[in-house]
């Protein structure tokens, strides 16, 4: 296969991933922008989103579409109503202490991957693609789904744009994010905010997650790849920058989908963590972050 | 409520420490009651055999059948009266296909429930991380895991492989027929890991002592999720893609293979059942697999000549004759790989009763007795096929089959000898010490 062929297809896989990878940091980037706490758990969310696609695709018969459309509001709305839970239950508890979130959020990971290991069991399986059109280049073939992963993560990413920027609801998460104090003042209920982020954070994971269940195999341990993928684009990207997230999901993306296929997969990761490394130690409040004064 | 770690007063401490240390001792009693009742060291005490099940992990699948077998087994010779006499207990832990887990399940059977042997392993990391703690404990260790790392003398006198043929001796007898008639240009993809490291090595040689040659190797981390990136290493001029691959990937594996080839002309496809052991067929978007071929131990679809132990088999441990499960028709099973679990069980009862073994202190005269053992006779007890065992190496020999994917059914085309997987032992475990 000659270079450009080559560097075509290695396009298409790095805008796969990163279209998949900019919903899912983007929920990570939201619940720090706005909590200022990491959520060790974001990756399990991703995992839940893509169980719960199987089992509705799954259990209704007929066209794999009618599955996947269902699956797409379904996943997402269990995820966020178990994450909101999540934060009333347990985060609030803890008054979102940084350091305690951490700490309890890695114990929603295991409680989250052990509960779906019983109920799911420890098989991979496969969700039908909606549908199977298939592109035929003259030098290889690409499913037809994938691209569309593509077109539909680009409509996703702009809704949520939408709602961030031109809705009262964006504009109490943007007050809460600028200044929780004077946010309460204003009236905006700030526990409720939290626990709507929080929701709405793990509902762009199932969301990627949606997309991703078809190309991929549904598995108890697959959310364990995206988290790490999140936190790589969110430190980059700067933490709590959405912007920063996008572009760094979309650099980091490409990246690992051009690396991967030039040279292999682990030097990819590996070129990834030593940029998270390099931003870490030369721009530490990332790309597009704001330097603390 | 708020977050307050720091308001425990010293009374609190002391309270949760004395409920933490009831806590414990009632586990301690619990964990040792059978010792302390006399139960475990009376004459009537079963056999135990130490199941190291890949329950949770990339091995899931696998392991749900290897259990499912196991149990058939057990019954099966408690049924006919035991192991001298003795029922067999089969006592199950989950290594989650982990090798550090592994070595610790060998040291659990070794030091809580005392088995008198540990049984069952597959994935080739698993058994190799797991092999040098069962010969520091002198636990016999019998592996069906068709990996070359027993054979190769790199592991110790106290672990096995009677019951499944190795990889290199599969490769050995079959890459004659791969040369002769699909193509002598081969391009690899395989794990990267043991399993897969074992074709690479050898199949890179048996291919060349054909005349042929492998172009490019493709590893691919067993953890993998997203494949298409590797096939564009394929180089144009390969004959035949010989594939093998393992882990919770596997079905996305191949129906990557099929969309990148798509509609064009691609190279002749020889796979490892690995790459869809406990898949089925009939899947969608497998269909591009029409007329590629397959290593099979044991043919998962029943053939026409179907031998009779081979139909007692499937109705024992719930297989019907299209190697999936007879109460789920989607549950398709491990079937070129768990007959191995059962055959090697009958094994273990076998050097058993020739050591005359009643218990752990027999170990080392059970290693003697695995070790003088030459060979099996194809049977109900060893339905896969005849096979040569070789004491030296601990290793076995069979039978291996090449079939076709015709109607989404795999249909046998070729049927190797044994003889035609053997090769020069490079180790001889019966100079170790016991």
């Amino acid at each position: 296969m000659g270079l450009g062929p080559f560097l075509l297809l290695a396009s298409l896989e790095g805008l796969v991933q990163a279209a998949v990878l900019s919903l899912s940091a983007l929920g990570l980037c939201l619940v720090f922008g706005v909590l200022r706490v990491v959520n060790v758990a974001h990756g399990e969310f991703h995992m839940v989103g893509a169980v719960i696609a199987w089992s509705v695709s799954h259990v209704l018969f007929g066209h794999p579409l009618l599955g996947f459309l269902v699956a797409l509001f379904v996943a997402p709305l269990l995820v966020g109503l178990i994450a909101f839970t999540a934060d009333r239950v347990i985060l609030r508890k803890i008054n979102h202490n940084p350091e305690a979130t951490i700490v309890a959020t890695i114990g929603m990971l295991y409680v989250i991957q052990q509960s779906v290991l019983i109920g799911f069991g420890p098989d991979a399986r496969a969700m039908e693609p909606p549908f199977y059109f298939h592109i035929n280049f003259p030098w290889f073939g690409y499913s037809g789904y994938k691209l569309s992963v593509i077109l539909m993560a680009a409509a996703l990413l702009l809704m949520v744009w939408h709602v961030l920027s031109r809705t009262r609801l964006g504009l109490i998460m943007r007050a809460t994010q600028l200044d929780r104090e004077m946010a309460q003042v204003f009236g905006i209920p700030v526990g409720w905010v939290y626990g709507l982020v929080f929701a709405a954070g793990a509902m762009l994971a199932a969301l990627g997650a949606v997309l991703m269940a078809p190309i991929r195999q549904v598995h108890y341990l697959m959310g364990l790849d995206p988290l790490l993928m999140s936190f790589i684009v969110v430190i980059i990207g700067g933490l709590g920058s959405i912007r920063g997230a996008l572009l760094a999901a979309l650099v980091i993306g490409m990246s690992d989908g051009i690396i991967s296929m030039f040279f292999s997969p682990t030097l990819a990761k590996m070129i990834s963590t030593l940029l998270v490394a390099l931003v870490l130690i030369f721009k530490p409040e990332g790309l597009f972050g704001l330097r603390k004064s | 409520m708020s977050y307050t770690p720091d308001k425990m007063t010293d009374k609190d401490k002391r309270k949760s420490l004395r409920k933490l240390a009831g806590a414990a001792g009632i586990a301690m009693t619990a964990q040792f009651s059978p010792a302390l009742t006399g139960h475990v060291l009376g004459s009537d005490r079963p056999i135990k055999v130490g199941m190291q099940l890949h329950r949770t992990g990339i091995g899931a699948s696998y392991g749900r059948w290897y259990e499912r077998v196991a149990v058939a087994t057990v019954k099966l010779i408690n049924e006919e009266g035991g192991i001298n006499g003795r029922p067999v207990e089969l006592v199950i832990e989950d290594d989650g296909t982990d090798p550090r887990r592994g070595a610790e399940v060998i040291e659990k059977f070794a030091t809580q429930h005392k088995t008198d042997v540990a049984y069952g392993t597959l994935f080739s990391h698993v058994v190799i991380g797991s092999s040098p703690r069962a010969g520091e404990l002198k636990l016999p260790y019998y592996v069906v895991s068709e990996g070359y790392h027993v054979a190769s003398g790199s592991l110790n006198r106290y672990v096995f492989q009677p019951g499944i043929t190795d990889v290199r001796s599969q490769i050995a007898s079959m890459a004659p027929w791969i040369a002769t008639n699909l193509g002598k240009k081969i391009t690899m993809i395989f794990p990267d890991y043991a399993f897969g490291h074992d074709h690479r090595n050898y199949f890179s040689i048996a291919i060349a002592e054909q005349g042929g040659k492998v172009l490019e190797m493709i590893p691919v981390p067993p953890t993998e999720s997203s494949f298409t990136r590797y096939f564009p290493r394929i180089p144009r001029e390969t004959e035949v893609l010989y594939h093998v691959l393992v882990g919770p990937g596997v079905l996305t594996f191949v129906k990557e293979m099929g969309q990148f080839f798509g509609t064009r002309d691609r190279p002749r496809i020889f796979g490892y059942i690995d790459s869809l052991e406990a898949v089925d067929f009939a899947t969608p978007q497998l269909e591009f697999l029409q007329g590629t071929h397959f290593w099979e131990a044991f043919p998962r679809y029943a053939q026409p000549d179907q031998t009779r132990h081979d139909q007692y088999f499937r109705h024992q441990v719930g297989v019907d004759q299209n190697g999936a499960s007879v109460s789920d028709s989607r549950d398709i099973s491990a079937y070129s790989h768990m007959f191995g679990c059962w055959e090697t069980l009958f094994i273990i009862k076998q050097a058993m009763e020739t050591c005359g073994y009643s218990g752990p202190e027999d170990r080392q005269a059970l290693i003697e007795a695995t070790e003088s053992l030459t060979g099996f006779a194809e049977s109900r007890n060893h339905p896969q096929g005849s096979k040569v065992f070789n004491g030296k190496i601990h290793q076995c020999f069979g039978i291996q089959h090449i079939s076709r994917v015709e109607d989404s059914r795999l249909k046998v085309v070729h049927t190797t000898s044994i003889e035609d997987g053997l090769y020069e032992p490079e180790a001889d475990y019966t100079q170790m010490a016991l």
